[in-house]
């Protein structure tokens, strides 16, 4: 006999809690207070693709098979994302942020939660147009190793290059953005000189601490998958590994309100959601 | 019966049907609307004001973590998923449901699963399926499920394929929605959640 749908939904959210915190003590990857809404559809779609019925079989095949645990950690963490997403972000950037970096004589920058990496090379691709890269360094971290060596290949799919390029435009780009990439069959490869000051790194924002002062810290789109206290947690440690007067970038639709650190940063451009600094 | 939220839905003719339905609610209307409709991801068409001139409640795209709160309608921002969880909106990035983001089985499921019984779905015209299955979560966890009539809707597959999955509890022509909505949401003590919901309004604002 089948379960009562209800009863169902909460069974499943009392697997979920076993299976993340079995993660957490086995493996150490803490995904405890990430928003319950996302990882569970999360969870449910890679239970599928399993072909298993139950979150309690999936966690005995994640707990117990190494691969299997591989593909959890990779379905969890992957998220589609975008060249010069929300291009006033980057237009924006150019206008009131670049005019600020001049004025450093070396730039640290880190993209935290760089995922594949299509912000990262945005912002070397418009750091170099604007002559401020060869004295940037942009740590872009991510929890995952596989998304990270992802990330550092540079390599996209052909078919999103039409909508990368108009996105390039309206962020402010004046070159061919095919002069960025090499295409080889159905995906392209960004130039080398993209990547000479990148530094890939495996960061668990959940679990880890500091590891440097930065000038420019982007994590967008990151911390709505997080619950409020991790969010809480995630704000202190931006906020402690930002140098004053610093520049804070956040996702189109995330708010600092609620957090602990609302008070502690003026606006660049409140609907940019660019931040800086000042206290 | 007590009802916390209504979720709507809707693609291809979305726009002229939700400004029927928003027009036809009053201001004190206690319930929190939340609304996905398919839209361009690239395209700031100004739908958020245009739908907010149609309505004697205030209409916004909430951002992440933002509390829920009654006699407001929300719209779920272009080219992110809108989930509910906590009496808070979450928003996400993942791929695209059926085509879509925001998707409305993502909305649907998600209040489904915060508000169980306490949810009201509402589908109306549409060409894709995004959002028959979420009509049916809410109507396997016994909220109140409502489609408006393919026969007069201007696309009908939504719709269609709404009852089709979720068997819902009303079928109605769109002028009917807003009425049924009133009804429902006066079966309840709705002064206590306008109340909360004025207080909360202050607090989320600081005043």
């Amino acid at each position: 006999m089948s379960t009562a749908p209800a009863l169902e939904s909460s069974l499943q959210d009392i697997e979920i809690d076993l299976l993340l915190e079995g993660l957490y003590r086995v493996h150490g990857f803490d995904f405890r207070d990430y928003s319950r809404g996302s990882i569970k559809r999360r969870i449910l779609e890679l239970m599928r693709a399993e072909q298993l019925t139950t979150i309690s079989e999936f966690q005995n095949r994640v707990l117990h098979d190494a691969a299997c645990l591989e593909r959890f950690l990779l379905g969890l963490s992957v998220h589609a994302t975008a060249m010069f997403r929300d291009p006033s972000f980057y237009l924006t950037f150019r206008k009131r942020v670049v005019p600020l970096l001049r004025t450093y004589p070396t730039v640290q920058i880190w993209v935290a939660g760089c995922s594949t990496g299509e912000e990262v090379y945005s912002l070397a691709i418009l750091l170099q147009e604007e002559g401020l890269y060869s004295k940037c360094r942009i740590y872009a971290t991510d929890i995952s190793m596989a998304i990270l060596r992802r990330a550092r290949d540079g390599i996209f799919p052909l078919a999103a290059m039409r909508e990368y390029t108009a996105n390039y435009h309206k962020a402010g780009g004046v070159h061919e953005f095919s002069d960025y990439y090499t295409a080889q069959y159905d995906s392209v490869i960004f130039s080398g000189s993209l990547k000479s000051n990148l530094v890939f790194s495996e960061h668990n924002l959940a679990t880890d601490g500091s590891f440097n002062e930065f000038q420019v810290i982007l994590c967008r789109n990151v911390m709505i998958y997080f619950n409020k206290e991790l969010q809480a947690r995630v704000h202190n440690l931006l906020y402690d590994s930002l140098s004053m007067f610093g520049v804070f970038g956040l996702g189109n639709k995330e708010s600092l309100k609620f957090t602990p650190r609302a008070g502690y940063y003026e606006h660049l451009n409140e609907k940019d959601k660019l931040y800086r600094k000042v206290a | 019966m007590v009802f916390e939220v209504v979720v709507v839905g809707t693609s291809t003719g979305g726009l002229k049907a939700l400004q029927t339905l928003l027009s036809g609610l009053p201001a004190e209307f206690s319930l929190p609307i939340v609304i996905a409709q398919h839209r361009e991801k690239d395209l700031d068409s100004g739908l958020c004001e245009y739908l907010g001139e149609c309505s004697s409640l205030p209409v916004v795209e909430p951002d992440d973590k933002e509390p829920l709160l009654g006699g407001r309608a929300y719209l779920a921002p272009r080219d992110y998923h809108l989930l509910i969880e906590n009496r808070s909106f979450a928003l996400s990035t993942a791929e695209s449901v059926r085509f879509a983001r925001p998707s409305i089985d993502v909305l649907f499921e998600s209040a489904a699963d915060a508000f169980q019984t306490g949810a009201i779905g509402v589908i109306l015209t549409g060409a894709n399926s995004d959002g028959a299955r979420g009509l049916a979560t809410i109507k396997s966890r016994s909220g109140f499920t409502i489609v408006e009539d393919p026969a007069s809707a201007a696309a009908r597959q939504l719709p269609d394929a709404a009852i089709a999955q979720a068997t819902p509890d009303k079928i109605l022509a769109l002028d009917q929605i807003a009425p049924c909505l009133i009804t429902l949401s006066e079966s309840q003590p709705s002064n206590e959640l306008l109340r909360r919901g004025a207080v909360e309004t202050a607090i989320y604002y600081g005043r």
